[in-house]
């Protein structure tokens, strides 16, 4: 699929945004400025970014509790994110909700959820929603291997066939649940055969090339725009951190720390770099342009969360309803 | 004013709604060929056709979750779960979606999501659908929970929780299905947080829910003969819940029984005794007294289920109490 030289630098961009701010959660995190948990999508972000560079403004995703990349993919303003985990009134949700929470509804974010696979159905009635409405919006679910063994994955691409509702499923299959090994959990290896027991395509991307993820999600965009109905698209992906932060040793108590590393030297984004390069799309110094840019924007995020206000005592009645 | 059935008056509600907002869906079991497991539904497939009146697979949290979705995204459905006893396989998307993410979301997204239901015993239904849970429903906060006594009163409150951009419990009650009672042809919104005294009385107050407001309105018949003038308190919804209509009556009798169909322990008794306790204890002369379910699964067998059930001769019984203790 052809992709603009434009579109291929700000897809680079949004991964590179999406790797230095979980980098910044490391550390502000680490220094105790960030309360609660914290799942982050180092390694993964040619998911988030190769899926939701094929939808619009007004698509919808449905993400999860590791959501930091998908709303950032999806166009999130990372200055209400960082202000949002550390639980300032200028975040997203006023602080009220949190990284696991965060959703930004003007940009089609459904919202981040901490009960996986909580987010699959929804996803679903967002595409029933555009059915009945006669748009051609899509919906976009995220979810992982482990969500893939709950009801409401099974209960939701059920629903999404028979009805014949144009979602998008991107199961991102990083390995682990927390510390439950993909193999210990499924009898299966590949998820994407699961597609075939709910009538729908099932494709396998590789998670660590965003072209390719790009390729394989613009398909089944395609078909939903269509009206042909849900696909499943499986991404193979790793977490280079632990299930979340505090998680010893990077999840040194259920992986070797030898696989670790040898999925991080296929790191995604070193590889699109590569590729950039020879292509003679980007040159070094755009590239590094690009980086340095992405680095002041998080550092102005932090200024931003940091500089706001938490919220008074006062408001924990308030937003129950509307 | 013609008289028709409950579950007629939510048939008429549905349709005339649906007529007037294309936004508004029907989603659920059995709901569109069959008509639903009640009849309530009946004929809304003929009119609306197959998009807006939705059969769905047997799949709970799937289709709470899809009506959440599309309740985030611009739609109004009204979605059944058959029995309340079924809420139970969709409880994560009632309670930690749909119920939180408004608050969550720090005030954005709205969820104008109703999900009927019905409680009650008195079919031989037994243990798995014959409950009435509709405390654990108040016990989550962002629910709003509607329970209707009568005809009058469906029509209304369903016209409200349609209306209403928040999620709503909207528990109907089986037993109440065939019962009739006049309602007026238009349609008309009865508020929510707004209870009403069904009968006046001056010595003691039976504050009752869903089907134990006939019942308490039966048993307030005999009471009098007895010389026990009874006062009747309908709150009609249980969150919001009109406080105020319960504490006045109180203030004025001095005696409290609540009638409630769901389990004694923890059940809304419990609450509204807490209530009246903290808000009105000068004005009490006895102990606030429960009519409720006993603590065990519905029984299948009919004597059983009888004993199960709080009847008029239960309340009646408490509030002689009432006066003797």
């Amino acid at each position: 699929m052809q992709i603009s030289k434009e579109k291929l630098a700000k897809m680079y961009e949004v991964m590179v945004k999406i790797r230095k701010f979980e980098e910044k959660v490391v550390d502000i995190f680490a220094r105790g400025f960030m309360p609660g948990l914290a799942h982050l999508y180092v390694g993964e972000e040619a998911v988030a970014v190769g899926a939701c560079s094929n939808l619009g403004r007004d698509d919808y995703i449905s993400s999860t509790h590791r959501g930091h990349g998908h709303c950032i993919a999806k166009g999130g303003d990372v200055k209400r994110m960082m202000a949002e985990i550390f639980g300032k009134k200028t975040g997203y949700c006023k602080g009220k909700g949190g990284s696991m929470h965060i959703a930004d509804l003007d940009i089609g974010i459904l919202g981040a959820t901490g009960i996986v696979g909580g987010g699959i159905p929804i996803a679903v009635g967002a595409a029933l929603s555009a059915k009945l409405r006669k748009t051609h919006q899509v919906a976009v679910s995220f979810f992982g291997d482990g969500a893939s063994n709950q009801g409401t994955f099974h209960e939701s691409l059920n629903l999404a066939s028979v009805k014949n509702l144009p979602v998008v499923f991107v199961c991102e299959n990083n390995l682990y649940a927390i510390s439950t090994s993909q193999s210990r959990a499924q009898a299966i290896k590949d998820i994407a055969t699961r597609a075939a027991s709910y009538n729908m395509p099932g494709t396998i991307a590789d998670g660590n090339d965003v072209l390719d993820v790009y390729d394989k999600v613009a398909e089944a965009v395609e078909r939903g725009r269509k009206g042909e109905g849900p696909s499943l698209v499986e991404c193979k992906t790793y977490r280079w951190r632990g299930h979340h932060e505090g998680d010893p040793k990077r999840g040194a108590r259920y992986r070797s720390m030898n696989e670790v590393s040898e999925w991080e030297k296929k790191c995604p984004i070193a590889a699109f770099k590569k590729h950039l390069l020879s292509e003679g799309v980007l040159k070094e110094a755009d590239l590094k342009l690009i980086e340095e840019k992405m680095v002041k924007e998080i550092e102005e995020a932090v200024e931003f969360a940091d500089e706001g206000p938490f919220p008074a005592s006062e408001e924990i009645l308030e937003d129950l309803f509307t | 004013m013609r008289k028709i059935t409950y579950a007629e008056a939510i048939n008429e509600t549905l349709r005339e709604m649906m007529r007037k907002d294309e936004r508004i869906f029907i989603m659920g079991e059995d709901i569109g060929r069959y008509g639903g497991i009640f009849q309530v539904t009946k004929g809304l497939l003929d009119e609306f056709g197959e998009e807006r009146i939705i059969d769905t697979p047997i799949s709970e949290a799937g289709f709470v979750g899809a009506g959440t979705g599309a309740a985030l995204t611009g739609m109004r459905p009204v979605v059944e779960l058959m029995f309340i006893d079924f809420t139970t396989l969709a409880m994560d998307q009632i309670v930690n979606q749909a119920a939180k993410i408004h608050y969550m979301f720090g005030g954005k997204a709205k969820i104008p999501l109703v999900l009927r239901t019905n409680i009650g015993a008195g079919r031989s239904a037994a243990a798995q659908h014959s409950q009435s849970l509709h405390a654990w429903f108040v016990h989550a906060p962002g629910l709003k929970v509607a329970l209707p006594s009568s005809p009058y009163d469906v029509k209304g409150l369903l016209v409200t929780a349609i209306e209403d951009d928040n999620p709503v419990m909207f528990i109907e009650h089986k037993m109440l299905y065939y019962t009739e009672g006049e309602v007026p042809d238009e349609l008309y919104s009865i508020p929510f947080g707004k209870g009403e005294v069904k009968r006046e009385g001056k010595d003691l107050t039976v504050v009752a829910l869903s089907s134990m407001v006939g019942k308490a309105l039966g048993a307030a018949e005999d009471l009098a003969r007895d010389g026990i003038d009874v006062e009747v308190v309908d709150p009609k919804t249980l969150v919001p819940l009109d406080e105020a209509i319960i504490l006045d009556s109180v203030k004025k009798t001095g005696r409290l029984l609540v009638a409630d169909e769901g389990h004694r322990r923890c059940g809304i008794g419990a609450e509204i005794a807490a209530i009246v306790s903290e808000k009105a204890f000068d004005y009490l002369d006895a102990p606030i007294l429960r009519v409720a379910s006993p603590d065990v699964p519905v029984p299948f067998s009919h004597p059983l289920e009888k004993a199960y059930i709080p009847d008029e001769e239960d309340i009646k019984r408490a509030c002689h109490e009432l006066f003797t203790k």
